[in-house]
């Protein structure tokens, strides 16, 4: 992706702070509390940054950039494995609100989410497949009901952003997470640099806030995963080098383990990968801003990514050996966060059935 | 400097009076070089214009335009000119450049053997210096249009006595004489695209040598580098006349005799194109597995192409990372023609066996199968590729080397 010099400036920007404030020793220390996020790092990177505003229209508060500064903000992000609801937040319920909010509500709920200052979430029913949304909370006019299993951040948000099946298509709610009738249970993950939650709607009334067709769904769906794999391919390109740099380091049989052809084969492969994969999640992050492009490329972007990641998380451990599967070593991060991207939002396997199904509507 | 519109003008007044479609093609070509319109790049004393190459795209746009049949291109004609343009002879650059151009000489190129495919510096091909002349012995392999070729580019071992590199000449042979043989080279597939050239006691004059005896390798790096550089192609340009006449009828003979060799290179990709119009007619597209690996496939082929998109583009904004794009794009190549031939076996079964007229896509699939191991070997080796993205990309150490010192005490076959 051939990038503007405001964007490169941009990407240094959160590259500076993301390597600032998210070392692997910070995220350790998050991991390991309930919160799992630094409310005075988000305050400082929505206030001084303006992070959190990055995608979200000037009217409702943001900065209005588009997709591809989300995508090397999100870049960024993967590569620190930063510990904060921008995901969650930011991504999932902000877009969720562009996507179907009416004007009265994108006003209402934006700016605070574009500031940091409000903590959204997005409960998607079906972190598996799109046609899965909107099954398992039910609406009854506005009171919902329903459980969902995982929800990325739902027990520090402030709001949570709901989609439920309506006729044909789907309707969006808020509803404060305090309100009566939702209860959220934090749940045990691999990756605990991603907090997750189950929610329970028992007749919670929520406003209705907009709605969504199957077209915008699918798109926003999109959306996030594109965002997601842009994440996982700063991720996967820090570990691949972290990894290549460990084989030049270590000594066995009196030479560096990096100079043995099995290793570097390996290496040069997962390389290739890695690149196509970067290619086609920037390829889809520039489709979205300017709709264009093959209808699929969110899709084909994800299975590529999710692969890439995931090979180069198994060799990041193999390559280190015994090292590579202590806790003490940072591998397994990563490992987890690759792991956790993999199955978020579709499978590599659902992208490529999903991307099928595409191909045979458009012939 | 000429502005564009002078080199228009200048160029169209000489196509105007010069371009006839009843000149036969060396008579076509003979005007044009001799006009200094068929390498404008190259420099002025050796029948060129000393343009730059923004300079010459302007005058190539304007010959496709005007239905003017270039200079000669086919075989290794190309690699010879600019090795000889960059390494050779005053003498050698007026004896054999414009015979290059006008397409009177076919070349063809003398580097691979048998004993020495990825290792090219390791070849021994024997020249020896006797009564005056070079005498030259060896086998030579993979090389394009041998048999019609009336002079080859050659690489061969002068001195064994030194490292590998060091030993190497590099030499013109005239491929018209008793001591070279070219015989056609039958592949897996069936097809013969080159042959094996044997050199049996093989003169080459001595003012036929390219550089001193010894720095031939830095030569054939001259020479390497055309063939991996490619040349810069002027595309998406319609022609307004019609091409009638004899000097085009010659020239789409010559361009199908060019091609005739590589039919089959399309199915050595892998034929993605075919993957979803094969699975629909043949209903597998129902078959969650087939599903899956079609889709893997036209990820992989899309992303390759992305990839190598995103990688010229760095290589614009003034990034010296353009080897390890083309070793990248190279083994990415491989990895989609493999999934290709995988993605056919799955839709075909059985079928995908036969070959012949009444058999799926007339053949096709068959060869997709047999010719796709090609793609992972030609014009560098997968394990090559390897070698080069994970020493000069990822900065990796160099594997311990068996082949210092005198060649003559190297390991060979």
């Amino acid at each position: 992706m051939e990038l503007t010099e405001d964007q490169i400036q941009f990407g240094e920007v959160v590259e500076r702070f993301m390597a600032d404030k998210s070392p692997p020793t910070v995220v350790r220390k998050l991991m390991a509390t309930e919160e799992g996020y630094d409310p005075a790092v988000w305050k400082q990177l929505c206030e001084e940054v303006g992070l959190a505003g990055t995608h979200i229209p000037e009217e409702y508060g943001g900065f209005g950039f588009s997709d591809v500064e989300l995508a090397i903000a999100a870049a960024a992000m993967g590569k620190h494995l930063f510990c904060g609801p921008f995901f969650s937040s930011a991504v999932m319920a902000g877009c969720a609100i562009l996507e179907g909010g009416t004007d009265e509500n994108k006003e209402a709920l934006l700016p605070g989410i574009a500031a940091g200052t409000t903590i959204a979430t997005l409960v998607l029913d079906s972190l598996d497949k799109v046609e899965e949304v909107g099954q398992k909370v039910t609406a009854d006019g506005d009171v919902l009901s329903g459980q969902v299993p995982i929800v990325i951040d739902a027990h520090i948000a402030d709001t949570l952003i709901v989609i439920t099946a309506d006729g044909n298509g789907y309707a969006l709610f808020s509803i404060d997470k305090g309100a009566d009738g939702v209860s959220v249970r934090l749940r045990e993950s691999i990756d605990e640099t991603r907090k997750t939650c189950e929610v329970t709607f028992t007749n919670a009334k929520a406003n209705r806030i907009g709605s969504l067709d199957i077209v915008g769904l699918n798109r926003l769906w999109d959306r996030l995963v594109t965002f997601l794999t842009n994440e996982m391919i700063g991720g996967a390109k820090h570990l691949l080098e972290t990894t290549v740099e460990f084989t030049k380091m270590r000594f066995q049989f009196g030479r560096p383990i990096g100079s043995f052809q099995g290793l570097k084969h390996r290496c040069a492969d997962l390389l290739m990968e890695l690149e196509l994969a970067k290619a086609s999640a920037e390829y889809a992050a520039l489709c979205y801003v300017k709709g264009t492009g093959e209808p699929y490329v969110a899709s084909m972007a994800k299975n590529l990514a999710g692969d890439a990641y995931t090979n180069i998380a198994i060799a990041g451990v193999q390559l280190r050996g015994g090292l590579g599967f202590t806790w003490e070593e940072d591998t397994h991060l990563w490992f987890k966060r690759a792991k956790g991207s993999e199955v978020l939002l579709g499978t590599p396997h659902y992208h490529r059935e999903r991307m099928m199904t595409i191909i045979e509507e458009a012939s | 400097m000429p502005s564009r519109e002078e080199i228009i003008e200048e160029a169209g007044a000489w196509l105007e009076e010069n371009l006839d479609p009843n000149l036969s093609l060396v008579e076509w070509r003979s005007r044009l070089v001799d006009g200094g319109w068929g390498s404008p790049r190259w420099p002025k004393e050796y029948w060129g214009r000393g343009y730059t190459t923004e300079e010459t795209n302007v005058v190539t746009s304007l010959f496709i335009r005007k239905g003017a049949v270039p200079a000669a291109s086919a075989g290794s004609r190309n690699l010879a000119a600019e090795t000889i343009l960059a390494c050779g002879t005053d003498d050698q650059k007026k004896r054999f450049l414009r015979g290059i151009l006008t397409g009177e000489d076919f070349w063809c190129q003398l580097f691979s053997e048998p004993g020495s495919g990825s290792d090219l510096a390791g070849l021994t091909t024997k020249a020896e210096f006797k009564d005056g002349k070079w005498v030259i012995n060896g086998q030579k392999v993979w090389n394009t249009s041998a048999h019609h070729a009336d002079w080859g580019i050659l690489v061969a071992r002068t001195n064994w006595d030194v490292p590998k590199h060091q030993g190497i000449s590099y030499f013109l042979i005239n491929m018209h004489q008793p001591g070279v043989e070219v015989r056609p080279l039958r592949q897996m597939n069936d097809h013969a695209s080159f042959n094996e050239v044997f050199l049996t006691d093989a003169i080459v004059e001595p003012e036929n040598l390219v550089g001193a005896e010894g720095e031939g390798w830095a030569v054939a790096k001259t020479t390497l580098s055309y063939e991996r550089g490619g040349f810069g192609t002027v595309s998406d340009i319609e022609c307004e006349v019609e091409k009638k006449g004899r000097l085009y009828d010659e020239y789409d003979e010559e361009m199908r005799e060019a091609n005739e060799p590589y039919v089959w290179y399309p199915q050595r990709q892998g034929r993605v194109d075919l993957a979803v119009p094969r699975a629909q007619a043949t209903g597998t597209i129902k078959d969650g597995a087939v599903r899956q690996e079609v889709a893997r496939l036209i990820s992989m082929k899309r992303g390759a192409e992305l990839a190598a998109r995103a990688a010229k583009a760095k290589v614009r904004s003034g990034s010296n990372e353009i080897v390890s794009a083309g070793s990248i794009g190279k083994l990415a190549s491989s990895f989609v023609a493999r999934q290709g031939a995988k993605v056919h076996t799955m839709i075909s079964g059985a079928d995908s066996l036969l070959k012949g007229e009444d058999s799926a896509e007339q053949g096709v699939i068959a060869e997709i199968l047999v010719s796709v191991p090609a793609i992972s070997i030609a014009g560098g080796t997968d394990e090559i590729q390897k070698n080069i993205i994970s020493e000069r990309v990822l900065g990796m150490p160099k594997e311990m080397r068996a082949d210092t010192g005198p060649f003559r005490d190297i390991k060979r076959n």
